[in-house]
């Protein structure tokens, strides 16, 4: 069995022969160290671009013990990178950089990096970077509560010094806190996926799986979020094996998260104020779908929080532009992006975006709402709704779908979905978008979360999740989404909601892969996320959420976020929300960005890359709007009372005939 | 081998020993390595290399017998090209790309141990971060000037051992000149 000869290896001669996976764009020092690394007799595989990285380790997930990793990379963020892997593999890393600025390095710790060392790097400290593999194996054999059980061991190789041992320290914590959420298996309670473990204790670990998360979450749910206590969540949950420390733990993480959502609802809230106008239900939408999504990757423990954390924020902010602030492009999961769509002609959809937000009610799961971009002529909320596939049919399963996108935000209410989206979520394997719909409302945020947790857990921590993400991923990529996010403006053209899908590229591809939306599962519409296919690189959902902080380009990040991440959830999503972004060359720039980083995002992305449409629209996709409306309605159709995106008349009410791409 | 080249006395033990061929041209190889530690000595001196230079030298082995060439020689060939792009990005005024690339270059040129390199590029960073025109181009041109006068100063190096090699009956294959 692979758990038990990788133990053997690593036991025999350990730390000799320790696989290493070095990443760095720059081949001097790739060179150099690679050289050093066998010099440590490591075995080691290099590679100059993060994406190929994130293959070579999602193929053969157990060949690698360790990954380092350069800060600053062309094709995706170094930091994405960390999460990712931190997220998907559970792996060390390490982050290499030229620059020792504690900015960064924070930022590097906060991500969940082992350890951060600086160019030049020596020999000495790369003699002792098999302490970080050693040192997880045995927190992942231990209780999972974290604690301060362990103090790193010599912090020998970091070459900052003191602040290497807080740092590693922290992310001791950080990295045993995330991995007590993480899974690989997708099978409850995994017990024996433990196989870094070459320590002699194995103990079996807890998968929190998105079922047992959502049992976690129903649980708590009843007995309320202040009442809970280990030991009645576990009678509650009844499920076997689980334990009350495993419980608690998780209970505590999820506290965390909902902390998290909260923190980040106000910010959204604060946003949406700035913006002014913002209807405040948006506001709520907005920061809970943000907040949601945040938390839900991170409180949840289970979602590689770095990712999402960053994510919601960034997409919200940036986003709106709009009032409503309701940029929660950042949704990794089933975020729907209310991006401002040039298609949106009115300022439907931008109620629609409101409405989207508080998915939170029942059944609405990953309503991904985030989105005001203001692109929209009139709005300045003119958020482009990106529902991801997810959401769409959410919608409909919504008591009140209308998806009414106000810029005014006066509709969020109506979406109502609950987070009892979970159902649907679940049901959407590991589709990132499902993680979306977690956040919608903070009041819903715990459901949110468990749903986006359940997302996440599906998409991240199983094994499917990665390959749903992979074609995903590959199917966003495939949207020339970038050209089309580009366009900061959001032309208003009517053909936004055909932009959406991404400007012209989509037209062709993205229709076919909208068509298939209209399945009605959400698992479909998680396949169909592929729709997105036909942009490459646009949904890349691996949309770093980091680039969109730095990049605050605005609502063109976003719904580029947005759709990527959607791009599971609903082809609709993506094509209905012609995120109003902001053409820049960056964002475009982004926008592959961010397809590389995060595969859930690479659902939003998928979204934002419909709404990246509007760049395409710009860049003449106005050209074929047609098709793209065409398409867009006909995957509207299934969700017409939701889909009210795009235009006026998309919103999903009136979905069925306008949506316009 | 190469970590001896410091000590001459060391290198006339070495060379007494290896038999006939060095013994015969003992002298000049014995010159040979004389130039080769003087001019190491020498950059050492001026700060042009560092510790991490002889760091890359004791990578260099059997197993890898030209990887101070090798990475030199892709340092060369990425270096040219990024200042290259530095020259035209400055005067597009693109100091977000310039930084980028000055990253990039900082990154490897600590990494083979191109001291004033490096330090002339921390210089040119900060000039980008406050996006000081003037001192940006006065660092580009301390910074190509560096760079030209570390590259001639490694040629010759490498000719040095090259030739030393040569002399020696060791074989190196012809690559070792850096272009």
């Amino acid at each position: 069995m692979t758990v038990e000869k990788r133990m053997n290896d690593s036991c025999d001669d350990f730390p000799h022969g320790m696989r290493v996976l070095a990443v760095d764009d720059d081949p001097t020092c790739l060179l150099v160290l690679e050289t050093l690394l066998r010099r440590c007799q490591y075995h080691v595989t290099t590679t100059n671009q993060a994406i190929k990285a994130l293959e070579l380790l999602r193929e053969h997930k157990d060949k690698f013990d360790l990954v380092i990793s350069d800060v600053h990379m062309p094709d995706m963020d170094g930091f994405k990178l960390l999460e990712l892997v931190g997220l998907e593999m559970d792996l060390p890393v390490i982050m290499l950089s030229g620059n020792g600025d504690t900015k960064l390095v924070m930022k590097g710790i906060a991500h969940g990096a082992c350890d951060y060392l600086l160019k030049p790097v020596r020999m000495e400290e790369l003699k002792n970077i098999w302490q970080h593999v050693i040192r997880r194996k045995k927190f992942d054999s231990k209780d999972k509560k974290t604690s301060n059980r362990d103090k790193p061991a010599s912090d020998g190789g970091n070459g900052l010094g003191s602040s290497g041992a807080g740092n590693s320290e922290q992310n001791e914590k950080l990295t045993k806190k995330r991995k007590d959420q993480d899974e690989d298996e997708d099978e409850e309670q995994e017990n024996d996926h433990d196989n870094e473990d070459p320590s002699t204790q194995k103990k079996p670990r807890v998968v929190w799986s998105v079922e047992l998360h959502r049992k976690f979450v129903s649980a708590v749910n009843q007995l309320g979020i202040d009442k809970a206590v280990p030991k009645k969540i576990l009678d509650l949950m009844n499920v076997e094996k689980l334990t009350r420390e495993n419980v608690a733990s998780h209970l505590q993480k999820y506290r965390l998260y909902l902390k998290r959502i909260s923190c980040v609802a106000n910010q959204q809230a604060n946003m949406v104020a700035a913006l002014g106008g913002a209807d405040p239900s948006y506001l709520r939408m907005s920061s809970v779908s943000g907040v949601g999504q945040l938390q839900t990757l991170s409180g949840s423990g289970q979602l590689h929080n770095n990712t999402f954390r960053s994510f919601p924020s960034n997409g919200i902010i940036n986003r709106l532009n709009t009032p409503a602030g309701l940029k929660v492009h950042g949704f990794p999961s089933g975020v729907l992006q209310l991006s401002q769509s040039q298609n949106l002609n009115n300022n439907d959809h931008l109620k629609f975006q409101p409405a989207m937000v508080p998915v939170n009610q029942n059944g609405i799961q990953g309503m991904p709402i985030s989105g005001g971009l203001d692109q929209l002529q009139n709005n300045r909320g003119v958020m482009s709704v990106h529902f991801d596939a997810k959401t769409f049919p959410i919608l409909n399963k919504l008591s009140d779908p209308r998806p009414k996108v106000t810029t005014s935000g006066s509709h969020i209410p109506d979406l109502g979905i609950s987070n009892n989206a979970l159902t649907l979520e679940s049901r959407l394997q590991g589709t990132q978008g499902n993680v979306r719909y977690e956040t919608l409302s903070s009041s819903a945020a715990s459901q949110n979360s468990e749903f986006s947790l359940h997302l996440l857990d599906q998409g991240r921590f199983s094994d499917n999740w990665s390959s749903a993400v992979q074609p995903s991923v590959i199917q966003t990529n495939s949207y020339p989404p970038n050209e089309c996010f580009r366009q900061t403006n959001i032309r208003p053209t009517d053909n936004m909601a055909s932009v959406p899908l991404q400007g012209g590229n989509l037209s062709g591809p993205s229709i076919t892969t909208l068509s298939r939306l209209p399945r009605d599962s959400i698992t479909d519409m998680h396949s169909e996320g592929v729709i997105f296919t036909n942009r490459p690189g646009l949904l890349s959902s691996n949309v770093p959420f980091q680039g969109w902080d730095e990049h605050s380009q605005g609502a063109t990040h976003h719904s580029n976020i947005m759709f990527g991440s959607i791009n599971s959830l609903t082809p609709v999503n993506g094509a209905a929300v012609p995120a109003g972004h902001t053409a820049t060359d960056s964002t475009l720039h982004r926008n592959l960005n961010f397809n590389y980083c995060d595969p859930l995002q690479m659902k939003h992305d998928g979204f934002v890359e419909l709404t990246e449409e509007q760049k395409s629209q710009q860049s003449g996709f106005s050209n074929n709007p047609g098709s793209l409306e065409d398409l867009v309605s006909s995957m509207m159709k299934q969700e017409k009372d939701q889909m009210k995106l795009l235009d006026g008349d998309l919103i999903c009410d009136n979905y069925s005939g306008g949506i316009s791409m | 081998m190469n970590k001896i080249w410091l000590s001459s006395g060391v290198l006339n033990s070495q060379l007494a020993k290896t038999g006939l061929p060095l013994w015969m041209l003992g002298l000049g190889a014995d010159l040979l390595w004389a130039d080769m530690n003087r001019l190491l000595a020498f950059l050492f001196h001026q700060g042009v290399l560092d510790e991490q230079f002889l760091q890359l030298q004791q990578l260099q082995d059997e197993a890898s017998p030209n990887f101070v060439s090798e990475v030199l020689n892709i340092y060369f060939h990425e270096s040219e090209k990024l200042l290259t792009n530095l020259r035209g990005l400055l005067m597009e005024r693109e100091y977000k790309k310039m930084e980028i690339h000055l990253n990039q270059l900082m990154g490897s040129s600590s990494s083979i141990g191109a001291k004033r390199v490096t330090n002339v590029c921390v210089a040119f960073r900060a000039a980008t971060h406050h996006t000081n025109r003037a001192g940006c181009l006065h660092a580009l041109e301390m910074l190509e000037h560096e760079y030209c006068y570390l590259k001639n100063k490694l040629h010759e190096l490498f000719q040095i051992e090259q030739q030393r090699a040569l002399v020696a009956g060791v074989r190196y294959p012809e690559q070792n000149q850096n272009q």
